[in-house]
């Protein structure tokens, strides 16, 4: 028997807001990319829940063009927590000819997630979908709440949210809306690897160091995979010693030359990084892109 | 260094841009190692072409900068960094005369409230405003940040006025239980906010940073009486845990041990402790702030809402009640208009039945006979219930005490309070 139940603040919040989706939705889902946020998220609604097991099912939005590390690593804890998983293909939807596949050199179906997540919100009636988005991601995100309401379009009206005072959520809908629900929005980048530390949680492999065949482009190191990643012909493929910071798509997902080949060494890596996690975002190098010029126009 | 992750404060600033609060969250960023690479780059970059000779630091919560040049509408935003000591969450809220309802909101969630006063000026509106929204939500430690001391010559005669000033505003306050520190800086160079400063050489006391590295989560904690709200019942239905019942919440205020006895509300119940366990791991005790799991000895009902306490320490019930209330929605607060009242997890229907006075957020405390709260105000309302609440006045136990009121229809939230 153990004496006294230590405080961790961040992760008794997260396993708060977990009780509450439970408590106040009908049909909530748990999105699941295999990156380790939401892998972070499964670890902490089981230990909300236990000894039941997780009262939630996964969505995962698969574009495609994932790393098989990381389908083989949610196939696996899906069974191991004996857990119900939806699978949404952005394929399905281009072949239906809902959405149009981008082309050129930096095509990606980042954007073409949105179209399939609305389409499986609608589909199953899920009522609260919770997300591993934390604030300190991105400066939008610094405002969104942690109960966060969307319309019956899936948009968020940042200028109308609800306020959140002291540790309340209000869950309260109508009928077609939804809540977006954000456990770990108050995490940073390195609270979420320092928690998978301690906690000894496994993550996919391309996470820590290994060997990959890679090319580089605008200072940035894109994994040599040529049926989902457009390289040029003077692109030269090197093979050299890298991990992923974060695990989106291939195709915008860029990785970091690394010797981090174990969880002490990643966090070791992160804390002394100077460099944000979204610098290896090559889908989010464009929405910065854009947010600078909105900045300028305002600016002079 | 990693290791102390567990330890988190949470601060909240108000002010407006003219007082320095941009310049000093980015200072403390700077100082603290906290901004990116790409973020400094991007903040040099912008000083140079306005031709400044230092670094413009309010850049690193731009995202709030734009915001107010857009004239859109301003809005609570979260900024995190850390020390080797301990992580750091601000809840950043601009404060315009009229946006109260930020304020209280980001300071509902923090532990420590950093005022921001701007030494030319002295102790403005603002200053007052901010300091009773503190008094109200009864915020344990305070820091007044005199800031642009570069401005006044760094000089302490100038400075002490100031701290009288606002001395007698304590005198005034109807909370006595705070910690007040006054803390002379210059967020724009430096001085005194992470580190020491020459030009304040006269001035004995700690930095900003050191002050706030110095706060001991034991000091500032509300003692309060543990009150265990249930937010689900977990029913595993397993071979393994085919009899298992727990109560799954977080604990607000206090220490529950195996074999207290408790009283189960509304229904009255009494059962004692039979498990306190956190995830796999069972304990003997748990404290304020855990989200647990816990079971009882005896199978009385107890479903969502429901409030375990120990039996020698209840709560009040009541179907009506005396609060404060801060509104918030842009639909004013009537009398005999009908809300839902989400007390913690629990949602009762709720009637105002009148709305007594409002309350000026001046620290004068004045109040003003009015037959409605617009957005903003702060008034004192007295509350019909369907069913009763089981709860603590607001002063002995906040999370027992304080409850949003939502819209029936729009659903939002349109008001907070504070139970007398």
């Amino acid at each position: 028997m153990n004496e006294k139940v230590i405080n961790n603040p961040l992760e008794d919040e997260a396993i708060y807001i977990f009780r509450e989706v439970a408590g106040q939705f009908d049909k909530p889902v748990i999105l699941f990319s295999g990156g380790k946020d939401s892998i972070t998220l499964v670890r902490l609604a089981q230990k909300a829940f236990y000894p039941a097991k997780i009262p939630f099912p996964l969505l995962h939005i698969d574009t495609g063009h994932n790393f098989p590390e990381t389908i083989a690593f949610r196939d696996q804890l899906v069974e191991e927590l004996d857990l119900e998983l939806h699978v949404h293909y952005v394929q399905d939807n281009i072949d239906a000819g809902n959405v149009q596949e981008e082309s050129g050199k930096y095509a990606s179906r980042n954007m073409l997630q949105t179209d399939s997540l609305l389409q499986a919100i609608e589909k199953h009636g899920f009522d609260a979908c919770i997300g591993g988005a934390r604030r300190d991601e991105e400066k939008a995100r610094a405002k969104e709440r942690v109960f966060s309401v969307r319309d019956d379009f899936g948009q968020w009206d940042e200028k109308n949210q609800r306020p959140e005072v002291f540790d309340m959520l209000n869950g309260r809908i109508d009928f077609g809306q939804n809540v977006r629900v954000f456990p770990i929005s108050n995490w940073t980048e390195l609270d979420v690897w320092s928690y998978i530390q301690k906690e000894k949680m496994e993550i996919p492999s391309i996470y820590f160091a290994h060997k990959r065949k890679v090319f580089e482009r605008d200072g940035m190191i894109w994994s040599a995979h040529d049926e989902y990643v457009f390289r040029e012909d003077d692109e030269l493929v090197v093979e050299k010693i890298v991990r992923f910071r974060t695990v989106g798509d291939m195709s915008c997902t860029a990785a970091v030359e690394s010797l981090a080949f174990d969880i002490d060494k990643v966090v070791e890596e992160i804390a002394a990084s100077s460099i944000s996690e979204r610098g290896a975002r090559i889908d989010d190098k464009r929405s910065e892109a854009a947010m600078e010029k909105r900045k300028q126009q305002g600016y002079f | 260094m990693v290791g102390n992750k567990n330890k988190v404060l949470k601060l909240s600033t108000a002010g407006s841009v003219d007082d320095g609060k941009s310049t000093l969250i980015g200072r403390i960023l700077y100082d603290t190692h906290s901004l990116t690479d790409d973020k400094l780059e991007a903040i040099e970059r912008s000083s140079k072409q306005k031709g400044y000779d230092y670094l413009d630091f309010s850049l690193a919560t731009d995202g709030l900068v734009a915001e107010r040049e857009q004239g859109i509408t301003i809005d609570v935003a979260h900024i995190y960094f850390s020390t080797p000591n301990r992580s750091y969450i601000i809840a950043d809220t601009p404060g315009h005369v009229e946006y109260t309802r930020n304020m209280v909101t980001g300071t509902s969630t923090s532990q420590v409230s950093i005022i921001l006063i701007d030494a030319r000026k002295g102790v403005i509106e603002q200053t007052k405003r901010h300091f009773f929204i503190n008094n109200l939500l009864r915020t344990k430690e305070i820091v007044v940040a005199v800031n642009k001391m570069d401005l006044i010559d760094f000089n302490q005669e100038k400075y002490n006025a100031i701290v009288e000033d606002f001395q007698s505003l304590i005198s005034g306050s109807d909370y006595q239980d705070q910690n007040i520190t006054f803390i002379p800086v210059s967020a724009l160079h430096g001085d005194n906010v992470v580190d020491k400063s020459e030009n304040l050489a006269w001035f004995k006391g700690e930095t900003m940073m050191e002050h706030l590295e110095n706060i001991r989560l034991e000091d500032i904690q509300e003692e309060a009486k543990a009150r265990f709200q249930v937010q689900t019942v977990i029913r595993p239905k397993t071979e393994e845990f085919h009899d298992f019942r727990g109560y799954a919440g977080k604990l607000k205020g206090g220490e529950l041990k195996v074999g207290d006895d408790v009283t189960v509300l509304p229904s009255g119940r009494k059962s004692q402790i039979k498990s306190i366990s956190f995830f796999d791991q069972q304990y003997l005790s748990a404290s304020k702030g855990s989200s647990i799991t816990i079971t009882l000895m005896d199978d009385v009902n107890v479903s969502r809402g429901d409030l375990i306490v120990k039996s020698e320490e209840l709560p009040k019930e009541s179907k009506s009640i005396m609060a404060k209330i801060c509104w918030m929605d842009n639909k004013p607060l009537e009398a005999a208009s009908t809300y839902f009242l989400q007390h913690g997890v629990k949602l009762v229907k709720s009637k105002v039945k009148s709305i007594n006075h409002k309350i000026s957020t001046d620290t004068t405390g004045a109040t003003e006979k009015v037959s409605q709260l617009n957005m903003n105000d702060l008034g004192l309302v007295e509350i019909q219930l369907a069913q009763p609440i089981h709860f603590d006045a607001y002063d002995e136990n906040k999370g027992n005490g304080a409850f949003i009121l939502v819209d029936t229809k729009s659903n939002t939230t349109a008001g907070v309070g504070f139970i007398l």
